[in-house]
């Protein structure tokens, strides 16, 4: 089995590490803080291909494999993981279910903006009412000559605000449940759409996530993305990629708060020593470095079936939650390794602990993680 | 106008930041620390491909190394360069800093004519700022170093040199050499679209002494004429010393010690 990586992949890791180096470091504290959208930084990615990197180069993608995908999120997310959510939502389920379901019409109409960052992408599946279970949503969409009209609420959209295209997942068929769900690209400038309440979040504060409002919001016929009916399966397919770039972006936000631990851990003194000299310490910087490692490991499997084109919805899953639980457990402990400065906005701990608490739960709860992989493994 | 035809030359260096020297050796311990491109030849780069820009033609950039230097051609290709020399071979291990201008020298002759070649001021490995004045020496062309801007408008390149407390305007024609300095153009960001051009190593060309015919009399350590003697860290500890008494008696006190030590 073979650990190493490409060169191109080592190359788009060390491009995405000095860009975030450059782009994100300095002001990703005061965006926190402020709540404030990175737009400068997004509108750079899109020429440099970061906002097409599942999209094939003849609609306008940079066309990267999944493993350096996750590279590239994982770089992001270690010094932004507001930046690397938008990066990951936006490329993942914003953009890549028009290139997978998409006719030709829709993916040479939507792509290229999409692919190289003119227009930004959003994915809307949760609503006030359903969350874990999107069988149930209640968003409707009735069928009226060439539209759908479609009525009703989703919330908590990351980029809902900013971005220009939107997939919206809606009932054709309430009876039917899961497989009366279609999925539309819906355009913001369409008739009918209001952007709600901007949510003022415990973490990943500077993506901007708000609820999205339709009233008899009017979507042409020809925007329905894959058959009608077809919507459930297909969010999710793309949330089963999305989760992929969410586990990197746990090991980002780990990664970031196991290196400031231990950069304080030789700083600070206490009892005329180091207390990276003491042993509690240290093993607690053994167990984050070790669940990091294993963390990433699973990560870069998923990615690479992936792009041999075998499945790996399980393994994505399984990512997803040791990744985002290793990034929990990893920024407690190095919130606890600093002492009172950890709980203070001056040490990047603090943060870290406030993004990861959030990665357990968007692209699906650490619970629903472990429902799809006991449901697959007691399959078996 | 013309198109301008451009080479710059880069370095692959080891990250002096995290380098250490080894008390034991004296030598640099270069086991485990990242390689990078040379800083300033990254502004180099940049200099280069603005001129590209803005008037068209070609940079090619050019690297004399072990063959893992490839690594800082892709990372230029990423950049923009449109292609790429990578000059290795054995027999070139151990070239000083004149015979690393030399080979370079016989490259550039090898490919067809250029109007500018541009270089980083120094390395950060070596730090001696020689390579870029000898291989114009070797070309037989001006050299203008520490350049901090570079325009070119009929037929003439306008160069700022930024010396310790001036800044200098320098007019020149093409074919030229210039050295550019870290206070030069910030380099762009690398682009993901380039990557897999880049890594195809279709961009780049792999040349030795072979391929530029470099008699053996020319060639690596032997043909050197410079060799380190020793390398150590400098001792940086300062001792301060403290007079007391009145202000009188102490400034009598420092003459006398100045006399002592010389300096006065
Ligand atoms: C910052 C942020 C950004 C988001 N971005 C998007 C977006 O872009 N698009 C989008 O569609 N959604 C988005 N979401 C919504 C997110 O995906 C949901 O919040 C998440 O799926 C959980 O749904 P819920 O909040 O309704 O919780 P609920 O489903 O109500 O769950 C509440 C609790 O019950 C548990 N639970 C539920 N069902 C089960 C079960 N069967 N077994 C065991 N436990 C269960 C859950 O794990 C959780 O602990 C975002 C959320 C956040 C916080």
């Amino acid at each position: 089995m073979d650990f190493s990586f490409t060169r191109a992949q080592v190359l788009a890791r060390d491009m995405a590490r000095s860009f975030a180096q450059a782009e994100l470091a300095p002001y990703a504290q005061q965006w926190d803080e402020q709540a404030r959208f990175p737009a400068e930084a997004i509108a750079k990615m899109g020429p440099l291909g970061f906002m097409g990197m599942c999209i094939p180069r003849e609609y306008g993608g940079s066309a990267l494999d999944g493993v350096s995908y996750v590279l590239v999120i994982e770089e992001l997310a270690s010094v932004c993981a507001s930046t690397a959510i938008i990066v990951s939502v936006h490329n993942s389920v914003g953009a890549y279910p028009i290139y997978l379901m998409g006719s030709d019409e829709q993916k040479t109409k939507y792509l290229p903006d999409l692919a190289t960052g003119r227009k930004l992408g959003a994915f809307a599946l949760t609503e006030p009412n359903v969350g874990s279970d999107p069988a149930s949503i209640e968003t409707s969409a009735r069928s009226d000559g060439g539209f759908f009209i479609l009525n009703g609420t989703k919330t908590f959209i990351t980029s809902a605000g900013t971005s220009d295209t939107v997939i919206v997942m809606a009932s054709t068929d309430r009876a039917q449940r899961g497989r009366g769900i279609s999925a539309f690209i819906v355009e913001k400038s369409f008739p009918g759409i209001t952007v709600g309440t901007h949510e003022n979040k415990l973490g990943i504060r500077a993506s901007d996530t708000c609820e999205l409002i339709f009233e008899n919001c009017r979507v042409p016929r020809a925007n329905l993305l894959g058959p009608e009916g077809a919507g459930l399966r297909a969010a999710l397919n793309a949330l089963g990629f999305g989760r992929v770039g969410v586990a990197a972006q746990a090991i980002g936000v780990a990664r970031c708060a196991m290196e400031a631990a231990v950069h304080y851990s030789r700083e600070r003194n206490q009892f005329g020593k180091p207390i990276g000299s003491f042993q509690a310490i240290q093993w607690m910087i053994a167990d984050m470095a070790t669940e990091i490692e294993a963390a990433r490991l699973l990560t870069l499997r998923a990615a690479k079936l992936k792009d041999e084109g075998r499945p790996f919805a399980t393994e994505g899953s399984m990512a997803k939650l040791f990744a985002s639980e290793t990034a929990m457990r990893t920024a407690t402990k190095a919130v606890q390794i600093h002492g009172g400065y950890g709980c203070m906005k001056d040490y990047v701990v603090e943060r870290c602990f406030r993004d990861a608490k959030v990665i357990e739960i968007y692209e699906g709860t650490s619970e629903i993680q472990r429902l799809i992989i006991s449901g697959s493994v007691i399959k078996k | 106008m013309a198109p301008l035809s451009i080479i710059v030359t880069v370095k692959q260096v080891p990250d002096t930041n995290e380098v250490r020297i080894d008390p034991k050796t004296n030598s640099l311990m270069r086991e485990g620390i990242p390689s990078i491109l040379n800083p300033e030849d990254a502004n180099a780069v940049e200099a280069a491909l603005r001129l590209r820009d803005e008037h068209g033609g070609s940079v090619t950039a050019i690297t004399m190394g072990p063959p893992q230097a490839e690594a800082v051609l892709e990372e230029v290709l990423c950049l923009g360069v449109d292609r790429a020399v990578l000059l290795s071979d054995r027999a070139f291990a151990g070239s000083d800093t004149l015979l690393t201008a030399f080979t370079l020298s016989r490259a550039v002759l090898k490919m067809k004519k250029f109007d500018l070649i541009l270089c980083g001021r120094q390395a950060i490995d070596g730090d001696t700022a020689q390579v870029g004045p000898q291989l114009a020496a070797f070309l037989g062309i001006p050299q203008v170093t520490y350049a901090e801007e570079i325009v070119f408008s009929e037929g003439l390149f306008r160069i700022q040199r930024g010396l310790e407390h001036t800044r200098e305007l320098v007019a020149a024609r093409p074919p030229l050499l210039v050295t550019v300095s870290a206070s030069g153009p910030v380099p762009r960001h690398g682009s993901l679209y380039a990557l897999a051009a880049a890594c195809s190593g279709e961009h780049i060309k792999r040349w030795g002494a072979r391929e530029l015919a470099l008699p053996p009399s020319m060639l690596g350590l032997s043909a050197s004429p410079t060799a380190v003697k020793k390398i150590f860290e400098p001792d940086r500890s300062v001792k301060g010393e403290a007079f007391e008494g009145s202000e009188k008696e102490m400034a009598a006190q420092l003459i006398v010690r100045l006399r002592e030590t010389g300096c006065l």
